[in-house]
């Protein structure tokens, strides 16, 4: 069974390798890599999957699920500068293959619980562009 | 860890549920408003999903521009405004379900993906919204899954 979470989040970032030019950067990441940045509202889907525990009738309570995203996620990310805030993207492009690359790693390790494991985050960077991250 | 990286686009397109060799009663039977005999429309929206690694370098699977560049030639240059009945050679002989439309848009993607996408990256799903309330999916991803 799956159990999908969601959760929001503003944030700034910018997209460019150090050791490329300007027209280099631009080529790759388009208006991405405007030296000063710019901010998307970010939404995020966490599923977890597992079997019900019999007693409770929970996969896990939401309740940890929650915190699990606020502490992980939302509150590290919420109004910050991705690439100035938020390891590792001191030195990681911020692209939304990495950011949600990063909360997948985040995540899995404190989500598995008992009875449940992380089985795919959802990274909306806009409307029209997401990532989806899960296990091989 | 796999990475599926998912691109929205939207058209809007008019269409007929219509089967030439059943009687006007049975089409109505079976299409019920969608048999409207002058048809009617909709604001389709289109995920295009794919899957392929990461960069370790750029951060990306892809640049986002090639997908727009296919998608706009073999999908939306022809679906966009359009009767999908009357204007698209796939559908002279092909009742235009959703179903079938997403089918169709997966085989049009499939197709040109070799010369259009990185060799690293694969078609990985077609999601359809015919409107807000219901959705299709095609996994791109098993072999013969997108054959109608």
């Amino acid at each position: 069974m799956l159990i999908t979470r969601k959760a929001e989040f503003s944030a700034s970032h910018l997209c460019r390798i150090p050791s490329l030019s300007d027209e280099e950067n631009f080529r790759v990441y388009g208006s991405d890599a405007n030296p000063n940045g710019h901010g998307h509202n970010y939404i995020l889907e966490v599923t977890i999957s597992g079997d019900p525990d019999p007693r409770t009738g929970m996969i896990m309570d939401l309740k940890d699920l929650k915190r699990i995203i606020e502490d992980e996620v939302v509150e590290p990310m919420d109004h910050r500068s991705l690439n100035h805030e938020v390891p590792p993207f001191d030195h990681v492009v911020p692209t939304a293959e990495n950011v949600a690359g990063e909360i997948w790693r985040r995540l899995e390790i404190k989500v598995k619980t008992g009875r449940a494991q992380l089985y795919r985050i959802r990274l909306w960077e806009t409307s029209d562009l997401s990532v989806e991250v899960s296990a091989a | 860890m796999k990475t599926t990286v998912t691109r929205r686009y939207r058209f809007a397109a008019s269409h007929r549920l219509h089967i030439d060799t059943l009687s006007e009663a049975e089409n109505s039977a079976l299409y019920g408003k969608c048999n409207n005999p002058f048809g009617h429309g909709h604001d389709y929206v289109l995920d295009v999903s794919v899957a392929g690694p990461v960069d370790s370098k750029t951060g990306k699977m892809f640049g986002i521009d090639a997908l727009d560049r296919l998608v706009n030639r073999a999908v939306l240059a022809d679906f966009e405004h359009r009767n999908i009945n009357r204007d698209l050679p796939e559908f002279r002989g092909l009742v235009p379900t959703t179903e079938n439309i997403s089918l169709v848009i997966a085989e049009r993607l499939g197709q040109s993906w070799n010369s259009a996408m990185p060799a690293s990256t694969a078609l990985a799903r077609i999601y359809v919204e015919e409107t807000g309330r219901n959705s299709f999916e095609v996994n791109c991803t098993v072999p013969n899954s997108t054959n109608a």
